[in-house]
């Protein structure tokens, strides 16, 4: 291999990731203030955990488009060490606070070093969505408070969440202008953060939904400051201030409670917390990478222990992967991981230059980004999604939630865990068959000599106890092969389980491999959902989800039978070739529904349900998309309107293809692709003049099927005709060729 | 001598549900291999119990020329084992007990440590049935010791004997040789290339074993290999059970020094939940 062609790719991308490391951040910066604020530490400590996350973790961690830096699940407990080790005095405890991170970092260090990253497989994914969502519901009790400009609200979560009405109630009691601007802020960002994501504008969507909050409530600010001549409108306890001279207040840890059993227990949650999300969003943003890379999980803890020692000895909080930050660099085109070595010395340059404008950032601005972080983590709908998937996961769900909001989010967790067990054990009327087998091996995994295939199969149970067990061999399988997983001799998967092994079957398909699942059929699911729990036994199932067609459903069906397709309405998750399109290369497949399949399988149409980003970055999308199969072989392109992200792209390295003779077309499509000179040769004439003559589709080939998308919603009956349409004409012109 | 001959089986008995379907295999057996079959009993012997066995070993089908009974006294680990080893017996066939209530076969303590303690080989018959139920697919360790060159010689005995057609070779090779951890992209294709020239390595030694025995051994059996990254024991064992085998012969385990006695278990996790019928072939004196 030529050694100096990685060299120049990566100078090559580097356009690209200073792009994107800029935009990240943008959300980094407020997310970093508040998040900060909200575990009662200065709002520097947030930003210096980004710096040295950034920084450090770009050059020694293992993975490639991940962002670090102050995360999330970290604000309930460090402001409960900060509250717990301060005893009155939140700075002392702050200083306490950072002794026990510097000793996590130590921790999540060494966890690397001995390669204990698949520790973290030992949590039952529902039970780990509870705490997570309780984590959700803490940040949310409390900003909630500061966001309607009430800062002195005390009390565990429970009490907060019981003050909020009260707070409403003061609010509208005897309101000052203080307060109603105050919280009118608040309000207002909160409504918007909801909103952004409906908005589908390219060039408004370029700055994250967070910085526009802080830009324009700036620019209020400025506006009571400069127009109104008053610029103490908010008193000092709802702005940020930060330090005159920032190298000078440089806090020092202390390492003085060392041995307390308070340092060691907070030390410990920090470390598990943070662990559990910098693995979880690992996992989670390879997934999103269109390379697919594969993330050294061991090699990044590692580096996330350095980073977390350095961030804490200058006074910043655990530096952890992020997973809403990570997606946008994602989707800003993020390419290595140079992106969050740029996204730290941007804020770094923000904080140098203007440390004057970031101190006119109301609290309640903050807070409402909180609030939304907060919703997001503990969204309801996160319960029902669970639900579906089965009862007892929503009883697991709820046990951990309730557990972690009462206890600790230690207690809670091993409360969760506790609970899973527990509740396998009831559904199999069973405890040998997990006393006896936990320890012994149960998967078998073999080359197949003749086939050339992976065979692997699984005796016993899997579940959460073992799945690491499975998961090493698993790993050793490149994800360009074709891997069958067979159940036929397990009694017992579940959820964890299930989870992973679609995590597994997407990397493989993207990696053009094939993982197949056998063995299952004879096992029982109480639901329809495909990651249901499926154990050996028979049960009768008590809910039967029967769902009537909506109007539009019917009109697909009448339309169907018109041409003679065959109609499903139900979600399928099998989509296989749909990921090879460059359109899913950083959008997350969901399923399938309301298919119309033409008689000759050479039409689909489908709606999809797919998501953008994720966390906090998150959208979800439901667009409506017709894949035709033809004979023919085409060149690999993409074919899209001309807009102003495209033209943003093409600053960043990617290329249109332009024609010369053709002005109009050019100036109204985008046309890209790796082989230029074949994608030349076959936009003849009369394609062009076809294209240019017809309504603009989102239209990809992928050499044996195309795929047309038409706005990025679903299409009503009339859309879907007149995609329908446009597809045929089309074919005739290939067929012609 | 490539092989083991099983002339002389000692054939451990109990009055149990199974008897019949015990007695009529170990006829086989002998018939098969052309031996002698002694009978031991641990136990007291009564006239019901001896006329209702040798109405047992009279209904049989198959029949062998030499049959002799023993009954003896004792505890029957000790009792089985000793008479072995006075009547230099080459086999000891035990049959797996029934459990009631409980669909799994499962094998008594009593045969787990014979198995362990005997000193020449054993065959454990997990599902012992009066009918004939043929043995097609034998699967066989092939892992780099010095006795596997006559586990397999006798494997390809036994096919014969009993008709087997086809007869897989497993070499398990132990992950820890790959000496590649997978964390990402690149150290997995070192690892899958690592393990490819291992693969190739076992394959040559394996199939150069099967080319130095008799002609007349290997030329009417289907034999192939198949190479396993994963616990030696453990995966041929699970191997086994997933092809459906109808008998696993695996190598009795060596001598080893106190310390590997702790670590390895080689055909402990077998004897665990044994997949299929096992032969262990024990090959001292032969070599």
């Amino acid at each position: 291999m030529n050694k100096t062609k990685p060299l120049l790719q990566f100078i090559g991308d580097l356009p690209k990731n200073l792009f994107s490391g800029f935009v990240v951040s943008l959300i980094a910066l407020p997310l970093g203030l508040g998040l900060a604020i909200a575990s009662e530490a200065p709002p520097m400590a947030g930003i210096i955990a980004a710096v040295a996350g950034g920084m450090v973790v770009s050059i020694l961690g293992g993975s490639h488009l991940t962002i670090t830096g102050p995360g999330n699940g970290l604000v309930i407990v460090i402001l409960s060490a900060i509250v717990g080790m301060g005893e009155g005095d939140l700075y002392q405890g702050y200083l306490h606070t950072l002794g026990a991170i510097m000793i996590s970092g130590l921790l999540l260090f060494i966890f690397g070093v001995f390669r204990l990253g698949a520790l973290s497989e030992f949590f039952p994914s529902t039970a780990l969505q509870g705490m997570l969502a309780a984590i959700g519901v803490g940040i949310l009790a409390k900003q909630f408070h500061v966001m309607l400009g009430f800062t002195t609200v005390k009390g565990n979560t429970i009490d907060q969440l019981i003050l909020i009405p009260s707070s409403l109630k003061n609010l509208l009691a005897n309101p000052s202008t203080e307060m109603i601007l105050a919280s009118g802020i608040g309000v207002i960002s909160l409504i918007f953060l909801f909103l952004y994501a409906r908005i589908r504008n390219s060039v408004f969507q370029l700055i994250p939904a967070p910085m526009w909050v802080v830009i324009v409530s700036i620019g209020v600010m400025y506006y009571y400051d400069i127009v109104m001549k008053n610029p103490e409108v908010l008193g000092a306890n709802l702005m940020i201030t930060l330090p005159e001279n920032l190298l000078a207040s440089l806090p020092s840890p202390n390492f003085s409670k060392l041995l307390s059993s308070d340092f060691i227990g907070y030390t410990l949650s920090i470390t598990l917390v943070a662990g559990i999300e910098s693995l979880l969003s690992i996992k989670a943003v390879d997934k999103l990478d269109p390379l697919k890379r594969r993330s050294n999980i061991n090699k990044d803890l590692r580096a996330l222990g350095i980073a977390t020692g350095i961030s804490g000895f200058f006074g910043g909080l655990n530096v952890v992967t992020v997973i809403a930050r990570s997606s946008v660099n994602v989707n800003n085109g993020g390419k290595n991981r140079s992106a969050n070595f740029f996204h730290a010395a941007f804020l770094v340059l923000f904080i140098l230059l203007f440390a004057k404008q970031i101190q006119k950032i109301p609290l309640p601005a903050l807070a409402a980004i909180l609030v939304y972080t907060g919703y997001k983590l503990s969204a309801p709908n996160n319960l029902i999604r669970i639900y579906k998937i089965g009862k007892e996961q929503a009883l697991i769900f709820v046990t951990t939630l309730v557990a972690t909001l009462l206890t600790s989010l230690t207690t809670g967790i091993l409360l969760g865990i506790l609970s899973t067990l527990l509740m396998h054990i009831i559904l199999n009327k069973s405890v040998v068959l997990f006393s006896r087998n936990w320890l012994k091996p149960n998967v078998l995994m073999y080359l197949e000599e003749e086939a050339g295939n992976y065979y692997v199969s699984v005796k016993n149970f899997c579940s959460f106890l073992n799945f690491f067990k499975l998961k090493s061999k698993l790993d050793e399988i490149p994800p360009s092969e074709h891997a069958i997983i067979d159940f036929s001799l397990c009694e017992f998967v579940d959820h964890t389980v299930m989870e992973g092994l679609n995590d597994y079957s997407r990397s493989f398909s993207r990696q053009g491999g094939f993982f197949e699942i056998i063995g299952l059929d004879i096992h029982e699911a109480k639901t329809e959902h495909p990651f249901a729990i499926r154990k050996s036994l028979p049960e009768s199932s008590l809910f039967n989800f029967q769902v009537s067609l909506t109007k539009r459903q019917k009109l697909l069906q009448k339309l169907s039978s018109i041409l003679n397709w065959n109609y499903l309405p139900d979600p399928v998750s099998n989509y296989v070739d749909l990921e090879r399109f460059l359109y899913f290369k950083t959008r997350l497949i969901n399923y399938r529904y309301n298919s119309l399949e033409s008689q000759n399988k050479e039409f689909l149409l489908f709606d999809l349900s797919y998501s953008e980003g994720a966390f906090i970055a998150k959208e979800d999308l439901r667009s409506t998309f017709l894949q035709i199969k033809t004979s023919k072989n085409m060149p690999i392109f993409v074919l899209d309107k001309e807009n102003f992200m495209t033209a943003l792209f093409q600053l960043s390295g990617l290329k249109d293809i332009n024609f010369k003779q053709h002005r109009n077309f050019s100036r109204r499509f985008y046309l890209s692709g790796e082989n230029e000179k074949s994608i030349r040769s076959f936009f003849t004439e009369d394609l062009i003049v076809f294209f240019e003559s017809h309504p603009a589709f989102y239209l990809e080939s992928k050499g044996d099927s195309i795929l047309i998308r038409g706005k990025e919603r679903l299409a009503s009956i009339q859309e879907v005709k007149q995609i329908l349409s446009f597809a045929e004409e089309l074919l005739k012109i290939l067929e012609n060729k | 001598m490539s092989s083991v001959s099983f002339k002389k089986i000692l054939v451990g008995f109990a009055f149990s549900p199974n008897l019949k379907a015990n007695v009529y295999e170990a006829l086989r057996m002998a018939d098969y291999f052309e031996g002698e079959l002694v009978f031991v009993h641990v136990g007291r012997k009564t006239v019901e119990k001896e006329s209702l066995f040798k109405e047992i070993v009279a209904s049989s089908p198959a029949q062998s020329k030499k049959i002799s009974i023993y009954w003896k006294e004792g505890n029957p680990v000790t009792t089985l084992l000793q008479t072995s080893e006075e009547l230099h017996v080459d086999l000891i066939l035990l049959g797996a007990l029934k459990r009631e209530n409980v669909v799994k076969f499962y094998l008594g303590s009593i045969a787990r440590k014979i198995t362990r303690k005997a000193k020449c080989s054993v065959l454990l018959l997990i599902n012992p049935s009066v009918e004939r139920s043929p043995c097609q697919h034998i699967v066989v360790n092939g892992f780099d010791s010095p006795q596997t060159e006559i586990t397999i010689g006798t494997a390809f005995m036994v096919a014969k004997a009993l008709g087997s057609k086809k007869i897989s070779l497993v070499e398990e090779i132990s992950r820890s040789k790959v000496a590649v951890a997978v964390d990402d992209d690149r150290s997995l294709r070192q690892a899958t290339l690592r393990k490819e020239e291992l693969r190739k390595q076992e394959q040559t030694r394996v199939k150069d074993v099967v080319q130095k025995l008799a002609v007349g051994l290997t030329k009417d059996v289907n034999w192939t290999t198949q190479s396993i990254f994963g616990r030696r024991g453990y995966s041929i064992g699970h191997y086994a059970k997933v092809v459906r085998a109808d008998l696993l012969i695996m190598n009795a385990r060596e001598n080893l020094s106190f310390i590997d006695r702790l670590i390895t278990r080689d055909i402990e996790h077998i004897l665990a939940e044994l997949p299929t019928d096992v032969l262990i072939v024990n090959s001292k004196g032969y070599e």
